[in-house]
């Protein structure tokens, strides 16, 4: 029998459960821009959109300081305290 | 005579500090928030704390767990942080909950482990007759759970901390039935080459190739943000088939990818297919037989193969990047298997790239490059001068990412000696190449506008609205000389050189960094 060391960190990955999908949307959507190319655009274009539909929700916009590293902390806090959903423009 | 409790100091969820044994009678209860039994009697615990005069401490074996047990029953005893289940495991606890009531020398009096009614009914009666609780709202009999501190993973690397062994990781048995190769490769383990099983003996004999500490914590490796130790990452270097002399160097390699700068988390996610490409600088270079001229860049060469294997290796199982998890390279790029080459500097006139960086001559230093393909070969047999062979360089690094694409971030150029030697007949310095790269690449942004043979470039709308002036101003095919980044290697025959596209360039993607090589 061999024994080798295990070359992993070891952790075992937190499951988490998704959230229930809601009945209706209410309270604060946040729209994220990853800030990719032409992410904006897109983001615009949605916000038009559910500001028709559904004029009671608010609208918060955000942004990544760049796509290329997580959002950082302060900034997922912010959006986990003020929104009720987050919409996220990811890639080109 | 009673058997005497060890004593500790653990922190309340507050980040108090408690001393156990008090001196006064006390209570000591072991828990873990998922064990159901322990949820049951945690009201009972509560009222030991509040209703009499026994000093009571629960130590709760993880820390988002003590936090949920305060909450739904709204604790005030002190709930001690044993996440590390060090005295989990001091007090040798199978199973939880465990009591221990002491007296006010720290000896042993009495000991209850999981729940029979009867036997927590007579502890009461004995310790705490003043409660008043009505026992036939609780079952007759519930089973603990096993203690976190039990768990055979953990309790492994709890015994090997507890006696000092060097030797932390998780062992893993291999069946004499089963090939351990192809264990490894079922793993996960593997960049798709075999790699060296990691047994006791060959990790320890890595480990001799450094003077640190085996826990010692040198990086935290994305995306898992997983704590990189000396032993982790030996494990590795291990696997690659790296020599002990070069662990340092994997280390070090480690240590310069994980700072904020170089960003690993996204060279490795991008789409673009970026992968860390090393050079080593200074006297480690002979000492571990690093080949810097003919195939330098290529095959042949345990050091030059194994250190950027152990690299990427440390990033794959040690932060868990994966092709299609958070690796997600479109077409994905060999030197992601390894690319690590080291400079000729006794070949060359120029200062070599460690020195530029603000090392030592003698300083042995690893710098790691973001780079998305490489190397681009530059073939020119016929240039004679330093202006004529560097403007063929800046002409064919022109191609970096796409042609019409400027304002480039970082590349990497590396001279062949033939190269070198034709620059030098014209004094050539490193600056004088990169001026003259950016010279004969600069275009007129009308030149640059995208049109029907290419959507790449100056927007066509953007460039309508533009004054004539600014259609004719002129860029160069690198945001500054600096982002040109120069070694020397190569054999000595062939005017063949070459050079590495860099990826997003500067704070907002990867910057070089360059880690010094401590034993």
């Amino acid at each position: 029998m061999t024994t080798i060391l295990d070359p992993t960190d070891e952790r075992v990955p937190v499951q988490r459960e998704i959230t229930p999908r809601p009945e209706s949307i209410k309270g604060a959507v946040a729209l994220l821009d990853i800030v990719k190319p032409r992410g904006e655009v897109l983001l615009d274009r949605l916000e038009e959109l559910l500001g028709e539909r559904l004029s009671a929700v608010q609208i918060n916009r955000y942004r990544k300081p760049t796509f290329t590293k997580p959002a950082p902390e302060a900034l997922r806090e912010e959006i986990n305290a003020a929104n009720d959903f987050v919409i996220e423009a990811l890639a080109d | 005579m009673s058997v005497s409790c060890s004593p500790f100091s653990l922190t309340d969820m507050r980040g108090n500090p408690h001393s156990y044994p008090p001196p006064t009678k006390s209570v000591l209860v072991f828990f873990k928030d998922d064990c159901p039994t322990c949820d049951l009697v945690m009201p009972l615990i509560e009222r030991l704390h509040s209703e009499t005069t026994l000093d009571v401490f629960a130590p709760g074996q993880t820390a988002v767990g003590n936090q949920a047990m305060v909450q739904r029953h709204e604790l005030t005893v002190p709930v001690l942080d044993d996440s590390d289940l060090k005295m989990s495991f001091a007090y040798d606890i199978e199973t939880v909950p465990l009591l221990i009531v002491a007296d006010a020398e720290g000896g042993e009096l009495d000991r209850l482990v999981g729940f029979e009614r009867t036997q927590w009914r007579d502890f009461f009666d004995r310790h705490a007759p003043q409660i008043d609780v009505d026992w036939n709202r609780f079952p007759d009999w519930r089973p603990g759970c096993g203690s976190l501190s039990a768990d055979p993973i953990v309790n492994a690397r709890l015994r090997a901390e507890a006696e000092g062994r060097p030797l932390r990781a998780r062992k893993l048995e291999i069946a004499a039935d089963d090939d351990v190769h192809e264990f490894m490769f079922d793993q996960g383990y593997s960049d798709g080459l075999p790699v060296v099983p990691p047994t006791a003996e060959r990790v320890l004999r890595m480990l001799t190739g450094t003077h640190r500490d085996p826990q010692q914590v040198v990086a935290t490796i994305p995306p898992n943000l997983a704590p990189a130790t000396v032993e982790k990452i030996a494990i590795n270097a291990v696997l690659a088939g790296c020599t002990a002399e070069t662990l340092p160097v994997v280390i070090a390699a480690i240590e310069a990818v994980c700072t904020d700068e170089f960003n690993i988390h996204g060279v490795t996610a991008t789409t673009m297919g970026a992968s860390p490409v090393m050079v080593l600088n200074g006297p480690i270079r002979d000492r571990i037989g690093m080949n810097m001229k003919l195939s330098a860049l290529g095959q042949g060469t345990r050091a030059n193969a194994t250190i950027g294997r152990a690299v990427r290796l440390a990033v794959r199982n040690i932060g868990g990047a994966r092709p299609g998890g958070t690796e997600r390279s479109t077409l994905g790029n060999p030197m992601k298997f390894t690319m690590c080459f080291a400079e000729w500097e006794e070949r060359s006139p120029w200062e070599p790239l460690h020195v530029e960086r603000g090392f030592a001559a003698d300083d042995s230093v690893v710098t790691v490059f973001a780079m998305t393909s490489g190397p681009s070969l530059i073939v020119d047999q016929t240039s004679r001068s330093g202006p004529q062979l560097a403007g063929s360089i800046g002409l064919c690094m022109e191609s970096a990412h796409h042609v019409k694409a400027h304002r480039s971030g970082d590349a990497l150029l590396v001279i062949s000696p033939e190269h070198l030697d034709t620059l030098s007949r014209d004094a050539y310095t490193k600056q004088d190449v990169r001026d003259r790269i950016q010279q004969v690449t600069s275009k007129s942004l009308r030149e640059l506008v995208a049109d029907d043979t290419s959507g790449v470039g100056l927007d066509a709308a953007a460039a309508a609205r533009m004054s004539d002036e600014k259609l004719n101003r002129r860029l160069p095919k690198f945001a500054t000389g600096d982002n040109i980044h120069i070694v020397v290697a190569g054999s000595e025959a062939g005017k063949f050189s070459g050079f590495f596209h860099g990826w997003a360039s500067g704070p907002m993607g990867s910057m070089p960094v360059s880690k010094k090589i401590e034993d």
